[in-house]
């Protein structure tokens, strides 16, 4: 077969050859990055500039040769607050509202979500009984596609769903989740961890399975304790694949959309908008359709999630240099 | 030679498929029943106009809401389609004055014609008002009788709905005495009945005024005492739209304040297992206004058939063809001249009929500022307004004055961006 093969690929290789000689090995090389780039800039590049374009326009016509040019008066409007921490006292309150929900709801979902993730995986690398249906089990939410999973646990959270007939029939008094703000950002941050923590569990695995085992046997023959092995040997070696689930975890997330607006559309009221529903709502979803607002957000995220990005390159350095 | 002849029959019916090919047109379409019989309709001006193909795409009415206006504002889209953006989509419809008898149409939709136009020097003709629709209520008669509470008059107030409403709840224990659908275009007709004028003496929007929000006020009110179904509006965020359709028809409801649209559902879906009716709009200080609507077809000024376009719009105008699409869709006329001759209505029960009685019979309790509400051009963006921060009230995020206050400052902002 290779036999047959050579001279084919011999024959192939001819054209790319007379190139590499006629523009150099640099610029043969950028050749072959050209159809990638082309797609890239099309599609990456040139909606990140149309974006800035829109930020800095107004009106609501969707042509950018239709829009009026109000340089950062968008941004601006975005911005103005007497006091951040209150958005009843800012120019556009639910914007304010979007960011501090954000806020909060990464904290408490990448928060719980990577203890759990990462409990969960010491638990199934150990020898228990039905390790690999457990793994499957833990897993299979991340498989479901964000809609289904609101779907589902609106059926079970609604006034008169699962959890309130059960509770009824033990005899406590029902509860309707999903009109109290409060628990409907708790039933939302519950559910988003439930969704995901099954892909993280799967990273820490990985990481923990790395872990070579004669460290432990080294240990247990010191007679440390599991807790001491857990600090001392396990955190430690495990930190890379945590710096990196921490982060993957803080990116999404911070883009967290879809399962929350099919679960609670951001409500009771704003208590569980998040800055990407947000910037739809803005420019796609109610009219007038503020397409230089919803820019602009887009932007301030997307300079939010850069430097969550940067700090993890410079997190990793760090650990490499050190 | 075999293969020759199929080639070349081929050929010649490409050859004779391709007029019929340019005179194509794309109609979108929400709301499957009623597009079928569009469908259908459009079968008779096919037949009266060989070579014509009219495409009927079905789509669900977020693509309506949200894909059109994109598509049409890049030059794109359908030649034609069934909106009920009226006002808001004006600079992309055809105007049919030219193709159509101008007086044949004043003197068939009057004042929905107005609803399509832009400004009061617009005389334009652009679109067939296809359905009329007016919000009003439904009561559960059964839990009414059962609950031995005398159903209110027509001029009743809210506040004796709600006291009758609240009575049935208690007596029969239900979940919530009533509800309103999650909808600016809902609320509206009940503040314009406490008096709101929605507009200024110059025909400038101002939205929230004292009558206004003495309405938001008890509406607020009866979602934190429970006698409204709480769910319905605080239960979504944002401008999305949901009604307690689901939750009167299991009987759960005493009274629902809804709109026409409603009555096939619940004719469909209740059948006889409770007596149900239509009650229409509680009275007020400014009447006892609901607030008309409907959806209505347009032609897009970037079809390649303006002319045929108009032509088949101004078929289905023709008041034997209106006649029949508002008898198989079930709806309330909007063509005066169908609306005189009276609508026989199909296949239709005894409690549908008597609502859609009881429907038309509520027009001409529509205040002159609903229609007006309902033409204006960014209507839709005080809808989302209206929703958004009533909401806010309703669960507790501002009080209702900071939530009025909220939406005068949004208003001024959508009126400054669309001005630009």
């Amino acid at each position: 077969m290779l036999k047959l093969l050579n001279p084919i690929m011999r024959l192939v290789e001819i054209p790319f050859l007379l190139v590499q000689k006629r523009l150099g090995i640099g610029m043969t090389a950028w050749l072959f990055l050209a159809p990638n780039l082309a797609l890239f800039s099309l599609f990456t590049f040139l909606p990140i500039i149309l974006n800035f374009s829109y930020a800095t326009t107004g009106g609501e016509a969707i042509l950018l040769r239709d829009r009026p040019d109000v340089g950062f008066q968008n941004f601006g409007n975005l911005l103005e607050c007497e006091n951040v921490l209150d958005p009843s006292s800012c120019r556009n309150d639910l914007f304010w509202r979007a960011v501090w929900n954000t806020v909060w709801f990464v904290v408490f979902q990448v928060g719980i979500m990577v203890i759990a993730a990462l409990a969960t995986a010491i638990v199934l690398n150990r020898k228990i009984r039905a390790r690999g249906l457990f793994r499957g089990v833990f897993f299979f939410p991340v498989l479901l596609s964000p809609v289904v999973v609101a779907l589902i646990w609106k059926w079970i959270l609604q006034r008169n769903g699962l959890l309130n007939a059960g509770l009824e029939s033990l005899g406590f008094e029902t509860i309707n989740w999903l009109i109290e703000r409060h628990w409907a950002f708790f039933w939302s941050t519950f559910i988003s961890i439930w969704a995901h923590m099954g892909f993280y569990t799967l990273i820490l695995l990985a990481g923990l399975q790395a872990i070579p085992q004669d460290v432990y046997e080294a240990a247990l023959m010191d007679r440390a304790s599991p807790w001491r092995c857990f600090r001392k040997i396990t955190l430690p070696l495990l930190s890379p694949t945590l710096l990196v689930v921490l982060v993957l975890a803080l990116i999404k997330g911070v883009q967290t959309f879809d399962e929350i607006y099919a679960f609670t559309g951001g409500g009771p009221g704003s208590a569980t908008t998040l800055i990407m529903q947000f910037i739809y709502e803005t420019g796609f979803g109610v009219q007038p359709r503020l397409l230089g607002v919803a820019a602009a957000a887009a932007i301030m995220l997307a300079m939010v999630l850069i430097f969550l990005t940067a700090l993890q390159f410079w997190i990793n350095r760090k650990k490499v240099d050190g | 030679m075999k293969y020759t002849r199929l080639i070349g029959a081929f050929m010649l019916s490409a050859a004779f498929a391709a007029p019929a090919a340019a005179q194509e047109i794309r109609f979108m379409c929400n709301d499957e029943p009623f597009c079928k019989v569009l469908d259908d309709l459009f079968t008779g001006f096919e037949a009266e106009n060989p070579g014509v193909d009219v495409v009927t795409d079905i789509v669900s009415y977020d693509v309506v809401l949200k894909n059109l206006p994109v598509q049409l504002a890049a030059g794109e889209g359908p030649d034609m389609a069934r909106v009920t953006d009226l006002g808001g989509l004006n600079e992309y419809y055809i105007d049919l004055a030219p193709y159509v008898d101008r007086g044949y149409w004043e003197d068939s939709f009057g004042d929905t014609l107005d609803w399509y136009r832009v400004g009061a020097d617009d005389d334009g003709i652009y679109g067939m008002h296809g359905d009329f629709t007016i919000t009003g209520a439904y009561i559960n008669k059964t839990l009414f009788d059962q609950a031995g509470v005398e159903i209110p008059s027509a001029d009743a107030d809210w506040d004796t709905w709600a006291q009758a409403a609240t009575a049935v709840a208690e007596a029969t224990g239900i979940e919530a005495a009533m509800a309103m659908d999650r909808s600016g275009h809902r609320i509206a007709g009940p503040a314009i009945s406490y008096g709101a004028r929605i507009f200024d003496e110059n025909g400038e929007p101002i939205l929230i005024d004292d009558a206004f929000q003495e309405y938001v006020q008890k509406f607020v009110d009866w979602n934190n005492e429970g006698i409204m179904l709480r769910d319905v509006w605080a239960g979504a965020g944002g401008g999305s739209y949901r009604d307690a359709g689901a939750e009167f028809i299991n009987g759960t409801l005493a009274y629902l304040f809804s709109g026409s649209w409603q009555t096939l559902n619940f004719d469909q879906k209740i059948g006889d297992l409770f007596d149900w009716q239509v009650v229409g709009s509680p009275c007020g200080a400014g009447g006892c206004s609901g607030m008309p609507g409907g959806s209505g077809i347009v032609g897009f000024k970037h079809t390649k058939h303006p002319e045929l376009v108009a032509k088949l719009i101004d078929y289905l105008a023709q008041q034997e063809v209106y006649a029949e699409l508002t008898s198989r869709t079930r709806s309330v006329p909007a063509h005066y001249g169908v609306a005189a001759a009276g609508v026989d209505y199909q296949d239709v029960s005894a409690p549908a009929a008597a609502a859609l009685n009881a429907w038309g019979a509520q027009v001409e309790k529509l205040s002159p500022v609903a229609f007006a509400y309902q033409g204006y051009k960014n209507n839709r963006a005080m809808f989302n307004i209206t929703v958004q921060r009533v909401t806010q009230a309703v669960v507790g995020e501002y009080s209702v004055d900071e939530a009025m206050e909220r939406a005068r400052e949004d208003l001024a902002t959508v009126l400054a961006e669309t001005a630009k």
